[in-house]
């Protein structure tokens, strides 16, 4: 049995333990945040985030995150109660086909719970492993910056 | 016409001949009574052709209740045969359905392509969707609505005149009011459309015109179901298909007694050379499809052309001559004549999503869940292959992961469906692996144009010579051989032979009529039946390549005529919504013919109007070449927009903008690899595309609405005049001109930029 803590809850599963954790995620509990692209860690289609860092959950075998806090993109929020982060995707409409969407909010919410007010420079130099083929990226920035701003005149102490 | 052309296929028909009499092939078309009809039938999205005389795809499907349905609840049902490709049209359509029913955007239910539900519109593509879709709906929902107050007109016993409706339900002046659905009883739909439409004026419009949220966002930003990818039905199985080494490789012996005791493993599916396995987890699938590329032994008999020399080949393949169209008219004598030739490479669709589908056969009934762009041509293919009735086929369209034209979304829906058929009443979701999408998948042809044009002593051009050498852009299902799955089967498919899409649309030769009033002119499309590598529709198929050699060797008859690029666009431009996008652009960019060229850093122009018939687009660029690296920096793209009337702006804002930088990562980075049996390019590491280090610093997307004109299209507006911009920058940042793409790949510009 591996047991995998996902967004604040533990599974039990009984599953291979080199089952890479994203096919865990996707039909063992039934997540569709993190996609299948690649399965060679170059696109970040599946990026979520283990123990605070973005990890490509197609490379990671589940017997890896055993133990640690898995974060996917439905652990931020919903479509009715979305996160900061997600709104800002809504606001911007910062999405075309979308695929690429999921890995691409869960590797700026790595940044953005580490450096709330984080620049544009910063995130366009964090994005860089995730792809989009449908060309977003200048929408898919400005969420990220407009979350960015958001969460810093949330922060304790700031002066926004 | 010219003598060398045995193919010609619209040469006897009398639009054709109309436009080519007059003289101008581009002004004269888009005038003919009825032009916009045939356009619409001649080209990739092979809707069926009936009627002329309705507006839209009502031509094709008269009957209104095939469009708008409203049940005894006044709940509204609206059937597309488009599918949401990840461009907006779902929302766009329901926009255009609720105000011309004058109704909430909320209470339109939309249903998109689907064999068992929708009108058969053919493809989802050639940014045909708004025009021929959008437009059936628009008419229809303002014919159902003058029905529906007609209707109440007689319950509530007023004149129909002083109903309007109001909240969703129809109003009289009196306060009375009547639900939709009251209205609708003893009312049948099942009618023909009228020629005319009582459309809301468009000074009126209420939700056309409006940047409406998308309807398919929240869910995709949440971890919503809202792919086939995501689809999960009870019982479903997972397959894995063996892909070949290379084309036409045969299966010689496969061990498979020992994959089928792996774990999960339900069953490995052989069938001559086609190989595959099921399982009852995905990751059992794929180790089972891991174990079983060991135990397969091929016989490799593929032998592509060299790449280096890959153009020079298609030079020397049999050509079915096109001519494409021709000018003449008066001229100044020729002062200088300039000649170039362009090459492009294949390149590959690359979804970011490996293709995917759901299967599922019960009761010799198949049910296939798809992310292909027609759903009736996949019927059609599935059922040959399968030797099947269309009618036991049901193909359901389910957004997949981005379409940019023919990927792999009709051959793993073959997969599915063959895999299927071996489990019957267990549904089989298919996906294909990396690897797979990026070596299998039909790729955008490779190309070469060459070009000769002579100026005068005024800096006019006045000839104009033009050739285009390409594969097909169109090797869409049309028959059974189409599926690239069916080619390996006991009893293969043959593909169907590739036939040239005509002009006014065109492959190939798409955008390859210049939009310019050069005095004369003369196009020729050298149709290249042979393909070495497998090839079909990719996003704006030859107008790409076209509209960037046509829109380079405009900066280069510029230089020559010592003249400003845009002026010199402007000196050759007639069409006045082409010159309104062309002076826009200008303006926002603050295009400056005065400026002084610094080294390493570059301006660009471009502007087409896509296939000449649909919108008009003019971009700048500026950018900067790293002499230490070569890369290239976008600081910012400014582009004008007229795509008629605008339906969502921000959804027009969101497809120019995305269209600019894949075509900027087309046209910089981008090229498939191969050897001289196999395709090299297998992952991203292998074809790169653009990241965000290389997306612009900023862009600015500037629209020209047309309210009450035509809707033209955005989905593919920006592909052709985004790269030449780029190339003509980089030849104003480096000096030098590169004709053949990709312009930046490699080390490529370090050499220049040190110049």
């Amino acid at each position: 049995m591996i047991t995998l803590t996902v967004n604040g809850v533990d599974h039990a599963l009984d599953i291979d333990p080199s089952m890479p954790l994203l096919y865990a995620l996707r039909n063992h509990l039934a997540l569709n945040g993190a996609k299948y692209g690649c399965g060679l860690g170059q696109c970040g289609a599946c990026t979520v985030i283990v123990d605070g860092k973005p990890v490509f959950s197609c490379l990671t075998p589940v017997s890896a995150a055993e133990g640690r806090a898995v974060r996917t993109i439905e652990g931020l929020g919903s479509a009715e109660h979305p996160s900061p982060l997600q709104q800002a995707f809504i606001d911007k409409q910062a999405a075309q086909c979308g695929y690429c969407i999921a890995g691409m909010i869960m590797r700026a919410q790595a940044l953005l719970d580490e450096r709330p007010g984080a620049t544009e420079d910063d995130i366009r130099a964090h994005m860089q492993p995730n792809l989009c083929r449908c060309g977003t990226h200048m929408r898919i920035v400005a969420a990220i910056v407009q979350a960015a701003q958001t969460l810093q005149g949330q922060a304790p102490g700031a002066h926004a | 016409m010219n003598p060398r052309d045995p193919l010609t296929p619209a040469v006897d028909d009398p639009g054709r001949r109309r436009f080519l009499a007059a003289g101008s092939l581009t002004v004269s078309f888009a005038l003919l009574p009825g032009a916009n009809a045939l356009a619409q039938r001649l080209t990739e999205d092979a809707a069926p052709v009936a009627s002329a005389k309705l507006p839209g795809n009502l031509a094709s499907t008269p009957m209104l209740d095939a469009w708008i349905r409203i049940d005894a609840q006044g709940r509204i049902t609206v059937y597309t045969g488009k599918a949401e490709l990840g461009t907006g049209i779902r929302t766009a359509f329901i926009q255009i359905a609720a105000e011309e029913l004058q109704v909430r955007p909320e209470d339109i239910h939309l249903v998109t392509a689907d064999t068992g539900l929708t009108p058969n519109e053919g493809y989802t593509a050639g940014s045909h969707s708004t025009a021929d879709s959008g437009t059936a709906i628009l008419n229809a929902a303002a014919q159902v609505r003058a029905l529906l107050l007609e209707s109440a007109a007689g319950k509530l016993g007023v004149d129909a005149a002083a109903l309007q409706v109001r909240d969703g339900a129809i109003a009289a002046a009196d306060g009375r009011t009547l639900g939709f659905g009251e209205a609708v009883s003893g009312l049948d739909l099942h009618r023909r459309a009228e020629p005319r439409s009582p459309l809301v004026e468009p000074q009126r419009h209420k939700v056309i015109g409006q940047p409406v949220q998308r309807v398919d966002i929240p869910a995709k930003v949440t971890g919503g179901a809202s792919y086939v990818q995501d689809m999960r039905l009870p019982g479903m199985l997972h397959g894995r298909a063996v892909r070949a080494p290379s084309y036409g490789a045969k299966l010689l012996d496969v061990d498979a007694a020992a994959v089928e005791k792996m774990p999960g493993v339900v069953k490995v599916v052989r069938d001559g050379s086609y190989l595959a396995v099921v399982a009852e987890d995905e990751w059992q699938a794929i180790q089972a499809m891991r174990a079983l590329y060991q135990a397969a032994t091929w016989q490799e008999s593929a032998a592509l052309p060299t790449p280096e020399t890959i153009h020079d080949t298609l030079l020397k393949l049999p050509a079915r001559e096109i001519h494409v169209g021709e000018r003449h008219g008066p001229a100044q004598p020729a002062a200088r004549t300039l000649h170039a030739r362009y090459t492009k490479p294949y390149l590959a669709h690359g979804s970011i999503g490996p293709s995917c589908a759901v299967a599922h056969m019960e009761d010799g009934k198949l049910t296939v869940w798809t992310h292909a762009q027609g759903v009736f041509p996949l019927r059609g293919g599935l059922s040959e292959m399968l030797g099947m009735k269309p009618g036991d086929i049901r193909c359901i369209h389910v957004p997949g992961a981005g379409c940019y034209g023919h990927n792999a979304a009709d051959d793993v829906a073959a997969d599915a469906a063959l895999i299927a058929r071996a489990v019957p009443g267990r549904p089989v979701r298919m996906q294909w692996m990396r690897e797979q999408e990026h070596t299998w998948e039909p790729y955008g042809p490779a190309m070469i144009t060459d070009v000769k044009a002579s100026l005068d002593t005024d800096g006019r051009v006045v000839d104009w010579q033009y050739e285009i050498w390409s594969n097909s852009h169109n090797q869409r299902i049309d028959n059974a051989g189409r599926l690239m799955p069916a080619t390996f089967l006991e009893q293969p498919f043959t593909p169907a032979p590739p036939v040239p899409i005509p002009m006014p649309e065109g492959g190939g030769d798409r955008n390859s009529v210049p939009l310019y009033n050069f005095a004369n002119f003369n196009i020729q499309h050298h149709f290249l039946p042979d393909m070495p590598v497998r090839v079909s529709a990719m996003r704006g198929l030859g107008a790409f390549m076209n509209v960037f050699a046509i829109e380079s060797f405009m900066d280069e008859l510029a230089a020559a005529a010592q003249a400003d690029p845009v002026a010199f666009r402007l000196r050759h431009l007639d069409d006045p919504r082409g010159r309104d996008v062309v002076q826009l652009a200008a303006q926002k960019f603050g295009w400056d013919p005065q400026r002084t060229r610094r080294p390493g850093h570059g301006v660009g122009f471009s502007f087409a109007q896509y296939k000449n018939l649909m919108s008009y687009l003019a971009i700048a660029v500026e950018l900067e070449v790293e002499p230490e690296t070569g890369a290239v920096r976008i600081l910012r793209a400014v582009a004008a927009v007229d795509c008629g009337q605008i339906v969502n702006p921000d959804g027009v804002r969101n497809q120019i903008e995305g269209g600019i930088i894949q075509s900027a990562s087309w046209a910089l980075y981008e090229q498939v690899r191969y050897d001289a049996q196999r395709i090299r390019s297998f992952d991203w590491s292998s074809y790169p595309i653009l990241r965000f280090s290389d997306a612009p610093m900023k862009m600015e997307v500037h629209l020209i609405d047309r309210p009450g004109a035509p809707f033209l299209g955005a989905g593919e507006a920006s592909q052709g005049p985004a790269s030449a911009a780029l190339g003509n920058a980089i030849a104003d940042a480096t000096g030098r001109r590169l004709r053949d793409l990709p312009l930046a790949a490699g080390r490529r510009l370090r050499e220049y930029a040190q110049d």
